[in-house]
């Protein structure tokens, strides 16, 4: 397939003067794992919300699967599993009638499930039953959602039987998530996926996300958390005040070895090289340090150094620092 | 089909309350007419000699001992309020309660189209309000013939059949209105009905204020003209059904290319 998953070009939208996004190029090829980075308020869900069709763009374009975003949303839509950053259900209905809900607005049946005897420990474990093949059509099998949300149910240890209202955040998440993945979406857009879960449970989350990925799905996953990206996508996009400022491969980004310096003292700071963003103030400085570390202790060991610390640089720094001076 | 269904199963506990209370009410007020068409004599002239009052619930040109007088009054004011309350609760929530419960996100991002939402919703309105007039008219039937009068059925038909008017009139006006609403709007559709209520009152007490009666669907409902005339005032129905329409046709127009946030 020649199309691309995802791809937009000078997506924008404005809130009457307000800035939602700003010209967008996003391009994410079929079956990527693609991270879409960016601090809170920085146009992330505006994105996603424009590519599903909740708001409308103001300028540009955007398509999914080659499909235009506008005017064919639904048959869009009925490959994508989307997993919203807060989930709100409809009140008095239980997990198991959410679910059901969700398959019968897909136009799946969710009948299987009911009938089943309750599987044993080995085969909940087991991977649901993908295709591989990624087409339009469906055996008729598949078409039933019950046995997928079944197995996805065991495996988030989430109760079908309780009542959505009654759910904690965390369980609440757990039910849009098997609303997102029962029906074996082609695409995956998730927002902030992970908020609201305990460790072992992001682990199994993102554990049946690799599965999906490995089996075809392409998988978008935005995200304030750093590390979140870094283990999982092969390629991310940063976007900060509506824009994209950067964007590439997560293993090239994770190379760059960059430090946040900050430093109480006196020292000669230009006899290192690799220095950037350098704040110097009375009493010290910090700035981001990609030289050789042993140069840096050398030049630190000949000034007057009261304190220093040397840190991981937040998620901005990094993309700032290594697609600085690269065209954007 | 999906959304009406799921419609419906969300509105059943506010549908059975509703219904079961207007139909309670009504049965007690028809039951009640037995005591009052003894004291006729007393309370009829009463009633009939209370000036603006009089003439603000048609008392002035129907006789409260007659079943049907008595039954268009009293009933009829039950049914009117209650009723339009309800069509009006349910119209203003039935596109807004999605953005102000933030469910419009799960719902949208499923394959169905705008016009599909909005079509189901609206059949899954005018579904109650049709089964909610039925019930009540069975009921009505039944208790007035338990109290063992005559069932004068053309009139009762055209009193039940205008005020199902009414409520399908603000249903839809209000289904408009809620298109463009983020949050609930059960104040405005609430508002709406009791404004249309008492601008009818109005129209009734003054001949200056007769042009009244074209804005409010109240009007067409009015027991003493149909009782009277034997027949619904067709243009103002008319004109009733115009903004029911309008409303509709607004509400699809706008709630297609709304921004959902």
């Amino acid at each position: 397939m020649n199309e691309k998953a995802i791809q937009t070009r000078n997506l924008t939208k404005y809130y009457g003067k307000t800035r939602g996004i700003d010209q967008i190029d996003l391009t994410v090829p079929w079956g990527d794992f693609f991270g879409f980075i960016g601090p809170n308020g920085a146009g992330k869900s505006t994105t996603i919300r424009t590519l599903l069709g909740l708001i409308r763009p103001t300028g540009g374009e955007a398509k999914i699967f080659g499909l235009d975003i506008i005017n064919d949303r639904e048959r869009i839509l009925s490959r994508v599993g989307y997993l919203p950053s807060e989930t709100s259900f409809y009140p008095g209905m239980r997990v198991r009638d959410v679910l059901k809900l969700s398959a019968e607005l897909r136009g799946r049946s969710f009948r299987r499930g009911r009938q089943q005897q309750p599987r044993s420990s080995h085969d909940v474990t087991a991977p649901p039953p993908y295709r591989n093949d990624r087409r339009e059509t469906l055996h008729p099998h598949e078409h039933d959602c019950a046995e997928a949300a079944h197995i996805l149910c065991e495996r988030l240890q989430l109760d079908p039987a309780r009542k959505v209202d009654e759910l904690s955040l965390g369980n609440k998440k757990k039910v849009s998530i098997v609303c997102a993945l029962q029906h074996d979406p082609d695409l995956l857009i998730l927002d902030e996926p992970t908020s609201g879960l305990d460790p072992l449970m992001q682990r199994e989350f993102f554990e049946i996300l690799r599965e999906r990925s490995a089996n075809g799905a392409t998988i978008f996953l935005s995200s304030h958390i750093l590390s979140e990206i870094q283990h999982n996508c092969a390629h991310a996009a940063m976007i900060r005040d509506g824009r994209i400022i950067a964007s590439g491969s997560v293993e090239d980004l994770s190379r760059t070895g960059a430090r946040r310096v900050n430093i109480r003292g006196q020292m000669d700071y230009g006899a290192l090289s690799g220095v950037k963003n350098l704040h110097v103030s009375p009493d010290g400085a910090d700035f981001l340090y990609s030289g050789d570390m042993q140069v840096l202790l050398a030049v630190m060991a000949n000034g007057t150094i009261q304190d220093v610390s040397i840190t991981e640089p937040d998620l901005e720094e990094v993309f700032l620092h290594y697609y600085d001076g690269r065209p954007e | 089909m999906t959304i009406i269904k799921h419609e419906l199963r969300q509105n059943r506990t506010a549908f059975a309350v509703w219904t079961a209370s207007i139909a309670f009410l009504l049965i007690v007020c028809v039951f009640l007419f037995p005591d009052v068409k003894g004291e006729m004599d007393s309370v009829g002239n009463l009633f009939a000699s209370m000036g603006s009052f009089t003439a603000a619930f048609g008392m002035d040109r129907l006789n409260i001992g007659t079943l049907i007088g008595y039954y268009s009054i009293e009933c009829g004011n039950i049914l009117g309020l209650g009723g339009a309350l309800f069509a009006s609760l349910l119209g203003i929530s039935a596109l807004a309660k999605e953005e102000k419960d933030r469910t419009a996100e799960f719902l949208l991002t499923h394959p169905v189209s705008r016009k599909r939402v909005i079509t189901e919703k609206l059949a899954a309105v005018l579904l109650q309000i049709t089964v909610m007039n039925l019930l009540i008219l069975i009921l009505s039937l039944l208790s007035v013939a338990l109290i063992g009068e005559d069932i004068p059925s053309r009139e009762l038909l055209l009193i039940h059949g205008a005020y199902f008017l009414l409520q399908l009139e603000l249903a839809c006006i209000c289904f408009g209105i809620s298109a463009f609403l983020r949050r609930g709007g059960a104040g405005i559709g609430m508002g709406l009905a009791a404004a249309a209520y008492f601008l009818n009152l109005v129209a009734n007490i003054s001949e200056s204020a007769r042009f009244l009666h074209w804005l409010t669907p109240f009007a067409y409902c009015e027991g003493a003209d149909i009782i009277t005339g034997g027949k619904l005032d067709g243009s103002r129905i008319a004109v009733g059904m115009t903004l029911a329409i309008i409303g509709i046709i607004t509400a699809f127009r706008h709630y297609i290319r709304k921004d959902i946030r």
